[in-house]
């Protein structure tokens, strides 16, 4: 062990490809003989297929295959990944997702696909499959959740006529939760749209499916966050193909955002098709299919209420909520509106009582799944939306009403953790620090100051606080299993020494722009003592790599970094046996640092790299010892971890048009333990703009036919760099006390914290002014604030 | 996307580029609204003729009391000439808004206005600013006033196979002119874009994009201003457009506020 690296910000070592355009995306890869998918998809909401006429289609020179629903009828639908039972027991409702929606079924949502043509070349595809003729009968169809509730609503599976995927309550119970309500002298109560957006990862999907028939096995190269995943879906459930036939591989990905964790039906059918054809088979998404086909993310409306005592101690949490699932459950849909969002209504408060009752819907639109936070940005939005609230409405300061409210400082080591009331028990935290800090930043009374002078003018400041607390690390596979997860969310690595004391790091996480061939091999230098130049990292291929569950959750150095400690551990281990018999001790007597081991209290030694020859070269050897030194290991976390921050915004809105600029975003978060400081800033930057986005610029429109209004650049607007002040960031270190490297998880920081502090800003300049709304609909376009006011 | 197929034939003349265009082909400038319509199969002409590339196009001169803008001048070309920022500051300032610099690099003034998307900059100011808008076409050159240009959404006054050759604008000593804009925050294209010139005497002219389906000259806010009253009631009469962004009241309201911001910017 050295600290040569850890803590320090050295720069990513894949940044040097990715900026000279070396980077090797899917869409890059050309195989011999490769052939192009593009895919015929339903104009409608909702409609049935009444015929398919392919005759002009075929005749066209170039094409291939055109594949309808009766040539996929053999392949299984895609399966969800995580199972919630309706609470009278009622196992959920699980429609599979065709590959094709067949004759006289019907598409589901706009983009649901209905043919694929494949052929020569990309151009010829798509303008033949212009000449695919569907006849459609147009269906009635539903976008919105509570239209799908109301008596008499377009069914999206016939089977299920009340169009539920399942409900669900989490909590203490109900009557419990009124009672506590009941004795509130003030009660908070606000009806929420925390609306759907769209994940927007710069690289749309793409997969090439490839077919050796010499081995019957099959490659996919894939933009996924988890190569072994889509391995583990599509063989098992999908196509039937045993997995050791299936080589997946996940190249340069950029961005995912969660959209990228699911199996996608494209995936299946470009793989099945090699095979038909006996030639590789390229798709790749244009933007206007990814707005389309991508899942989406977030999509709650949300009655919720917090009771507070005269003196103004949170006594209860109240909340029903509708949750959009789409038409179909994606991968990891179910889990997200239940146990990554139920679990997190505490947040940092002692609420001695909170219930949260769920109706999950389907509608005409496609499927919600995972998006950057997944679940705690919804449950941080409806927490830190209502204290600020509470605090206008009480006329109390919403950092005095935190503070007041706050758990007590734990460190999980001479505290326990927290348990909370909605079943997680947190690590550590110490949440009055962190708003200390901001408020430091903020400079406060100085900002109070300010904003009585503003409210004299047409541009109102304002200034909204957030403080959040999350779970990721995801996450113990007991635990998860026990909620209705189908698979464990371990993760393995494998760290192999070679003769000459170079090393070569298999992990099973997977890099699409988390900077981990930096971060991971900082962490393994260190631990072995030796220089990162020394060390280098492999993943996305689940031929090299023994296994992996991915990159989601925050979770690849908590889960994943902790299982290369673990192997690591074990190298040390067999090193010194080795070590141990060349300098004639006993292990005992060595101590390992600098990349040596010493024999304490002397000047012998034997370097790393001596003793990684004498492991290959095993000529004088421990009796009984096996040569090499290459360890696999798996970790599978014992908590969730749990960072959490302050995040404030400052806003001025101008009253005369409604147009909120954000003039300060400060952010202090507490990530446990920090690797790479500079990473971890970027990671909390991305997330901030993907907050501030969903506060003030995203948001996809449907129109009553379930069309999407806003599928382009043009419309839908994502944040940009003008849009966003320098962000003041700062941190607090609290470790993990579970896990070997104390670190908890920054990626979804930023993206769950930001967004209430946006919109929280924007209401307190508003009340400043004399207005008094108690909501603004996300995203707050000048419009809406405009509106507030009038 | 991928376009549908097209033939692409490169004009070196304006002569070349009008015998070229007779047989229905499409003019091609900058390409910033045309080729993602093509992208998007939503435009599919099968000839373009590509105009942005003939040297007298690109040329912006003083001539006598006019500013002479080629078609084909882009907006960073405008936005940084020395000669523009000199006699019509507003055409700077306002070319220095549209888009995005890639945009402003490759789109061009004569693009824009034939293009004629209701809420482009261009528009309301070339007509604030009094323009005349060359063009020619196989019968010839004309002079269309910027007044009579706009016809309607997406439409304009060029005859099938004319070319915009040059924007010839008028400017006088003492005049002060700007151009503001409340931009869609996706396209960043003008929910309102007000342009007011004023010159040393005191008149105004003030036009409009991104109000009404077509831009226009603000004459009955112009009437007013210029008959004594501070303030006037901007569009008036004018039917105001509405989209998921602005609505209708929310929009007029925006081109009041801007009127005012503009009209106080040329004080």
């Amino acid at each position: 062990m050295s600290n040569r690296y850890i803590g320090e910000s050295v720069k990513r070592r894949e940044d040097k490809r990715f900026i000279t355009g070396k980077g090797r995306y899917t869409d890059d890869i050309v195989l011999p003989g490769m052939l192009h998918a593009h895919f015929v998809r339903s104009p409608y909401a909702h409609a049935r297929v009444l015929s398919i006429d392919l005759t002009e289609a075929k005749a066209v020179p170039g094409v291939i295959a055109i594949y309808t629903g009766a040539d996929v009828a053999a392949i299984n639908g895609v399966p969800c990944g995580w199972q919630v039972n309706f609470r009278s027991g009622e196992t959920m409702r699980e429609p599979k997702h065709p590959m094709l929606i067949a004759l006289g079924e019907t598409a589901k949502h706009v983009g649901d696909a209905v043919a694929v043509v494949i052929a020569e070349t990309k151009e010829i595809a798509i303008d033949v499959s212009e000449m695919v003729n569907v006849e459609w009968e147009e269906l009635d169809a539903i976008a919105s959740p509570a239209d799908a509730l109301k008596p008499g609503a377009p069914k999206v599976h016939a089977q299920f006529p009340d169009n539920k995927a399942f409900d669900w309550t989490f909590g203490n119970p109900i009557e419990e939760v009124d009672a506590a309500m009941a004795t509130a002298a003030h009660i908070t109560q606000l009806d929420f749209v925390n609306q759907r957006v769209v994940p927007n990862a710069m690289e749309p999907r793409a997969y090439i499916g490839s077919y050796d028939e010499t081995a019957d096995k099959y490659t996919l190269y894939t933009s996924t966050q988890n190569p072994h995943l889509i391995r583990l879906l599509m063989c098992a459930f999908v196509l039937g193909i045993p997995e050791h036939k299936v080589r997946v591989v996940g190249p340069d990905v950029g961005g995912g955002f969660g959209s990228k964790i699911y199996h996608y039906t494209e995936e299946a059918l470009v793989t099945w098709a090699s095979k038909q054809i006996g030639q590789p088979v390229k798709w790749t998404s244009d933007r206007s299919e990814a707005f389309l086909t991508d899942a989406h993310g977030r999509d709650h409306s949300s009655k919720a209420e917090m009771g507070f005592d005269a003196d103004g101690n949170i006594v209860g949490l109240r909340i029903k909520t509708v949750a959009n699932m789409g038409a179909y459950l994606s991968t990891f849909a179910p889990a997200v509106p239940t146990y990554l969002h139920g679990t997190l209504l505490q947040g940092v408060y002692t609420t001695p009582k909170i219930n949260i009752d769920m109706t999950c819907v389907f509608t005409h639109t496609v499927a919600v799944d995972a998006y950057r936070g997944a679940g705690r940005p919804e449950a941080t939005y409806l927490l830190e939306r209502l204290i600020d609230l509470a605090a206008l409405e009480m006329g109390k300061d919403p950092t005095a009403l935190r503070f007041q409210n706050f758990i007590p400082p734990f460190d999980g080591v001479e505290q326990p953790g927290y348990q909370t009331q909605v079943a997680l028990q947190y690590d550590s935290g110490n949440y009055h620090g962190i708003l200390t800090r901001g408020l430091e930043m903020l400079g406060y009374a100085d900002f109070r100051a300010a904003q009585a002078e503003a409210a004299k003018t047409n541009k109102l400041l304002g200034v909204g606080f957030s403080t959040y607390v999350e779970a990721c690390g995801i996450a113990p596979s007991a635990v998860v299993g026990a909620l209705g997860a189908r698979a464990g969310l371990f993760e393995s690595a494998q760290v192999r020494v070679q003769p000459t004391g170079k090393v070569s790091v298999f992990t099973g996480s997977h890099s699409h722009g988390q900077g981990h061939e930096t971060k991971f091999v900082q962490v393994v230098a260190d631990k072995l003592g030796i220089p990162m130049e020394d060390v280098d990292l492999i993943h996305g291929d689940s031929d090299t790599i023994a296994f992996g569950m991915g990159t989601y959750g925050s979770r690849s150095l908590a889960v994943g970094g902790s299982a290369i400690v673990k192997s690591i551990d074990k190298i040390l281990e067999k090193g010194a046996k080795i070590a141990a018999h060349k300098l004639e001790c006993a292990a005992g007597d060595l101590e390992y640092a600098e990349g040596k081991w010493t024999v304490k209290g002397t000047d012998k030694s034997i370097s790393f790299g001596d003793v990684s020859l004498t492991a290959y070269v095993p000529h004088v050897y421990p009796a009984g010892l096996e040569p090499g030194l290459d360890f696999s290991s798996f970790y599978d976390p014992a908590n969730f971890t749990y960072p959490f921050g302050c995040h404030i915004a400052v806003v001025e809105v101008d009253k005369e048009t409604g147009k909120t600029t954000l003039t300060r975003m400060i952010a202090v978060d507490d990530v446990g333990n920090v690797i790479n400081p500079m990473i971890v800033d970027g990671q909390i930057h991305g997330g901030l703009a993907q907050g501030i986005g969903q506060a003030m610029f995203e948001g996809t429109i449907y129109d009553e036919n379930g069309q999407l209004t806003n599928g382009s650049y043009m419309d839908y607007c994502m944040p940009r760099a003008d849009d966003l002040p320098m962000f003041e960031t700062d941190r607090q270190v609290t470790p993990c006390p579970h896990n070997p490297l104390g670190v908890k998880g920054a990626g979804e920081a930023g993206a769950i914290g930001s967004t209430p502090s946006v919109v929280n800003a924007v209401i307190d300049a508003l009340w400043s002014g004399g207005y008094k709304p108690k909501d603004i609909v996300m995203p707050m376009t000048p419009e809406r604030v405009w509106l507030a006011m009038q | 996307m991928i376009t549908y197929p097209f033939q692409y034939k490169r004009a070196g003349s304006i002569s070349e580029a009008v015998s070229m265009l007779a047989d229905g082909a499409k003019a091609l400038s900058g390409g910033h609204s045309l080729i993602p319509a093509m992208k998007l199969r939503l435009s599919a002409p099968d000839m373009l003729v590509d105009i942005g590339r003939i040297p007298e196009l690109k040329t912006i001169t003083v001539d006598g009391d006019e500013l002479v803008i080629g078609a084909s001048a882009t907006h960073s070309q405008i936005s940084e000439s020395a000669l523009v920022q000199q006699h019509l500051p507003m055409f700077a300032e306002g070319a220095g808004h549209i888009g995005d610099p890639a945009v402003r690099h490759r789109g061009t003034i004569g693009g824009s206005l034939a293009h004629a998307d209701p809420s482009a900059d261009w528009p309301a100011m070339v007509l604030a600013a009094n323009s005349t808008i060359v063009v020619e076409g196989a019968s010839g050159s004309r002079s269309i006033h910027s007044a009579e240009f706009f016809t309607g959404l997406f439409s304009t006054a060029l005859a099938d196979g004319e070319i915009i050759t040059q924007v010839r604008v008028p400017v006088s000593a003492g005049a002060k002119s700007t151009y503001q804009k409340f931009a869609q925050p996706a396209s960043r294209y003008a929910i309102v874009g007000c342009a007011v010139v004023k010159s040393a005497e005191g008149k105004v002219t003030v036009a409009f994009s991104g109000v009404s389906e077509a831009p226009f000259r603000d004459m009955a806010a112009e009437n007013s201003l210029n008959n004594g009253q501070d303030v006037a009631q901007a569009a008036a009469g004018q039917s105001i457009m509405s989209d998921h962004y602005a609505s209708e009241a929310y929009r007029l309201h925006l081109a009041n506020v801007y009127l005012k911001r503009a009209l106080a910017a040329v004080a």
